[in-house]
């Protein structure tokens, strides 16, 4: 019984085309969306499942999680095969610390919405990064509360326009920036129009051990995709300027891509993968942290959308690796791995008689 | 203030007073007063004579003014007692209220320069110089402090008659390998009771005599209970936040989880702990680490309740176990930190919005601080919802005397969970369906490799599948079976312990920390009174038949509690309308320790 999986439509006759685990794309889909035709979030849920789909990653061993948003929706429209759990507004990091902790084999997607991360979660966010939680922490980005009907959010631009004429004059918050100064080890920013460029980044962030913050440029078409929008379709287009192309090549392929000697940086992630990034103007190392931040600091400074691998430092320890906790997931001990024997007690009394 | 003659006041107090009387140490906070009250305490209780000892501390760390109050009852009366009768007062800041508050004929040990006898002289006064003897225990400066405090242990050793053998005992458990600090504690006693013997003539009532009451007994307070409960559970995932009075019991935890379950040979733990950035986190963790599988547990007081409500609903509708203890404090908001109450009982109970009932658990002894902690974590699996055990301030960090902790005797309930091979031969799942028509459906680990295992939990509107749904029908299954599930638990959590006096037309219901207080005050009703009174002491929400049974059978009922709007006694008045004008109401709301004696005083004043 199988309730909530779109079933692929296979022309009848050819057998569809399956991924290394012998899955097709169809078993990594999840239930319709429910989302506004059009909206970024969906572009980013389809690279998502392309990603898992090529990737190979069984669904049984993943778990979706969010809060609350529009965002938080979207977990329901991939992956039905894995549990989730859509739970309280900006509370998915503490919930996903909890899992990861329960179950540390799972792969774990968080998915927030910049209301979600960048207001009433920021604390969660910042906590979760400061812990290198092992999981991909997809934000959701468009300035704007959508489900609310169209109020700023904390990373909407300065002079950025709402569609009643109410230009925001606060500074907004940049979580790339944010999470690279709390250590995080993997940061990236991209737009939900660039497919080529977000599943790299999708995959590269599959691979990493610890948190992957992808902040992700989601146009909401219905409350912010207006002219004097700076997370519009439009204006991303126009302004994105990605720091590198990214190729992504998995453990389990062999590298063959030709490239000019000094072009191209390679990247090798614990897992045995490698982030291949080309050189475009300028040259941009991930791996120097204070260049990271201050590429970013420039580019707030000068209204610019720089996309791509901002930050990137494949040996951090995740929080599992600090706690020391054994092999097997701790939510499977059995009793006799977890409740001491009777002697145990026997000593704590004496201690105390 | 009107004076009388001492000798006026020793004969209020004639004869021997043996093994029943408070003593009251006042001290500064962060002095070091506590090794000495801790072995004087162990001392009375080497002496095999029932022993509690009461902590009453500011919110400081140090410089404020710090009680220690150390009761010996032969009859095993543990909760506080309302008047002292020894004080011991190194305090100079609050040594002159301290002895405004004693009745006459009390005792006061005081350091002989603060001139006490000339404020009263109702009471036996002991000068002691202090300072004096303190210079002769150590020449290190540093260290005088501390063992000057031990002098009082000597002093009052001597005058009660405590044997100097068991007073030794009591040293060597305190600083068990620590043959320095031994030795020079000895030395400190020793000063205090020679220096007594030779200048103090006894001309007090009160004595301690050999008892045999406290044998296989041990002293522990309520957080260390709940921690080694907590540990005999099999909790897997801790996420705290650290609050007074709940910090001791994850402390105690981290401690015992440190020893008792790390691989000695791999260091690898069987355990997670994190200190988490708030209550919000902490519960959402706990909860994150419940759905996936684990059993965890949290610690907090009233703030952090307040925080978690929204959390608490999430897991509430969503079906998600978990465990929380919350060892009360007086609020509202800050409220006073370091001060105890049943506050919260009404607030948890109901806790977050919408329409919300939670299975709380009610210790009244350390000894159900352990043995609830383990309960706490079964129901919580069984009913797959969070489950509080509530204790406070009182239980959770005063210490008390009790039975050796027995080993859990039946293994642990993980609830209705399929695994693979029983979701296929089922071949059919859904994760909020009422399949066994007692309001608990089955559930799925995260990571079950099976094609019907996987579903979506949501904390909005859901049906059985797990799917979005506002359809009303959908909603009004779903509410209605979730209050199937509180009713089943009647039958699952802890029943109350009754006790029916033959005739008895009033009865008390108490519960948690009141239970020592109500105890005392039913043998006060009887013995003083010629009252026979019932009682029915809580264990758990929701209530059971029995607590209807009880309110049946009595014309009055009176709710002990130590909050101010008697928040039992109303949601008992939820639970049975047609019995509510038989309930009425006790409260004790001042921070300190309820008392058997205003237990007593108020009853009685119903009474009339």
């Amino acid at each position: 019984m199988v309730d909530n999986v779109t079933a692929a439509k296979v022309p009848s006759g050819a057998a569809p085309a399956t991924n290394r685990i012998g899955l097709t794309l169809a078993e990594y889909k999840g239930a319709n969306s429910t989302l506004c035709d059009g909206c970024g979030h969906d572009a980013i849920t389809s690279q998502l499942i392309k990603a898992f789909y090529e990737m190979g990653v069984d669904p049984y061993t993943v778990t979706k999680l969010s809060g609350i948003g529009c965002s938080s929706k979207t977990p329901a429209y991939f992956l039905n095969q894995a549990h989730g759990f859509n739970s309280v507004h900006g509370r998915m990091p503490s919930m996903a610390t909890g899992v990861g902790l329960a179950n540390h084999k799972l792969i774990q997607v968080g998915i927030s919405g910049d209301g979600d991360t960048a207001s009433i979660g920021i604390g969660q966010f910042v906590h979760a990064v400061r812990r290198n939680v092992p999981m991909l922490y997809l934000v959701e980005n468009n300035g704007v509360y959508g489900l609310t009907k169209g109020q700023f959010s904390a990373t909407a631009d300065v002079g950025s326009k709402l569609k009643s004429g109410l230009v925001n004059e606060m500074q907004p918050i940049d979580l790339c920036s944010l999470a690279i100064e709390l250590g995080c080890a993997f940061v990236a920013r991209s737009f939900a129009g660039d497919p080529k460029q977000l599943i790299s980044l999708l995959k590269a962030a599959i691979s990493h051990k610890g948190t992957a913050l992808l902040d992700i440029i989601s146009p909401c078409v219905t409350f912010n995709n207006h002219e004097g929008s700076t997370k519009s379709y439009k204006y991303a287009r126009d302004a994105e300027t990605p720091l590198h192309d990214i190729g992504y090549v998995p453990y389990f392929e062999q590298i063959s891509v030709d490239y000019e000697p000094g072009t191209v940086t390679d990247v090798t992630m614990h897992d045995g993968s490698h982030i291949l990034l080309k050189k475009l103007a300028t040259e941009y190392d991930p791996t120097d942290r204070d260049n990271a931040v201050a590429t970013l600091h420039k580019s707030q400074q000068e209204q610019q959308f720089l996309t791509g691998l901002l930050y990137i430092d494949p040996t951090k320890p995740d929080f599992n690796q600090t706690l020391n906790l054994i092999d097997e997931p701790l939510a499977i001990l059995k009793e006799d791995q977890v409740r001491p024997p009777k002697a145990v007690l026997d000593e704590i009394m004496d201690s105390m008689s | 203030m009107k004076t009388l003659a001492a000798d006026c006041a020793q004969k209020q107090k004639k004869g021997r007073v043996v093994n029943d009387f408070s003593i009251q140490v006042a001290t500064i906070n962060g002095s070091g007063s506590q090794s000495a009250n801790s072995v004087l305490m162990r001392s009375i209780f080497e002496m095999g004579v029932p022993v509690s000892g009461k902590n009453f501390f500011p919110s400081n760390i140090a410089g404020l003014p710090t009680w220690f109050t150390i009761r010996a009852n032969k009859k095993g009366y543990v909760g506080r007692k309302r008047d002292v009768d020894i004080l011991i007062a190194m305090n100079p800041q609050t040594a002159l209220e301290d002895l405004k508050s004693l009745l006459p004929g009390s005792v006061c040990i005081s350091p002989v320069e603060l001139k006490l006898d000339v404020v009263r002289s109702d009471v036996k006064h002991y000068q002691v110089p202090f300072s004096e003897l303190g210079a002769k225990t150590t020449d290190q400066i540093k260290l005088r402090k501390l063992l000057t405090n031990m002098i009082y242990v000597g002093v009052v050793g001597e005058l009660l008659g405590i044997d100097e053998a068991e007073v030794e005992k009591a040293i060597n458990k305190q600083f068990e390998g620590k043959a320095k600090a031994i030795e020079l504690n000895l030395t400190a006693v020793k000063i205090g009771r020679d220096w007594t013997r030779e200048n103090l003539p006894k001309d007090d009532p009160f004595f301690v005599e050999k008892m045999d009451s406290t044998k296989n007994k041990i002293m522990i307070d309520g957080n260390a209970a709940a921690a080694i409960g907590c540990l005999f559970a099999g909790v897997t995932v801790v996420p705290w936040y650290p609050i007074t009075p709940a910090s001791t019991l994850c402390e105690t935890l981290i401690d015992y989880l440190k020893e008792y379950r790390v691989d000695k040979e791999t260091g690898k733990a069987t355990y997670a702990v994190v200190q988490a950035e708030d209550e919000l986190a902490a519960i959402g963790m706990a909860l994150g680490a419940g759905w996936a599988g684990a059993r965890s547990m949290t610690s907090t007081s009233g703030p952090g309740i307040s925080l978690m409500a929204e959390f608490v609903g999430c897991g509430y509708f969503t079906e998600v176990p978990t465990v929380i203890f919350d060892v009360q404090r007086v609020g509202p908001s800050t409220g006073m930190p370091t001060r105890t109450s049943q506050a919260d009982i009404m607030s948890v109970h109901l806790l977050s919005h919408g329409d919300t009932k939670h299975i709380i658990l009610l210790p009244a002894s350390v000894e159900e601080c352990y043995e609830m902690a383990i309960q706490a974590f079964d129901l919580a699996e069984r009913f797959q919802t969070p489950v509080f055990v509530m204790t406070d301030l009182d239980l959770g960090m005063n210490h008390w005397m009790a039975d050796r902790f027995v080993y859990p005797d039946k293994p642990m309930d993980r609830g209705k969970v399929l695994n693979a091979q029983q979701l296929e031969e089922l071949g059919t799942f859904a994760r909020y369906r009422d399949v066994d028509g007692d309001g608990i459906c089955y559930r799925t680990r995260p990571g079950t490799v099976h094609p019907l295992a996987s579903y979506f939990t949501r904390a909005s509107g859901h049906n059985e599948k797990a799917l979005y749904s506002e359809r009303p029908e959908d909603y009004v299954n779903l509410m209605k079976r979730l209050d199937r599930k509180y009713q089943t638990a009647r039958k699952y959590v802890p029943a109350p312990h009754v006790q029916i006096e033959p005739k008895a037309k009033v009865g008390l219901i108490a519960f948690g920390s009141s239970h020592c207080a109500v105890e005392e005050s039913l043998d006060q009703l009887r013995d003083e009174n010629k009252m026979a009174v019932s009682y029915l002491r809580l264990k758990a929400l929701p209530t059971t038949e029995a607590v209807r049974n009880f309110v049946e059978t009595h014309d009055r009922v009176y709710v002990v509690e130590q909050n101010r709007d008697a928040q039992l006694r109303d949601l008992l008045r939820l639970e049975m309308p047609d019995l509510s004008m038989k309930l009425r109401s006790v409260t004790h709301y001042d921070g300190l320790p309820i008392d058997a004696r205003s237990v007593t005083e108020a009853v009685l004043e119903q009474e009339r």
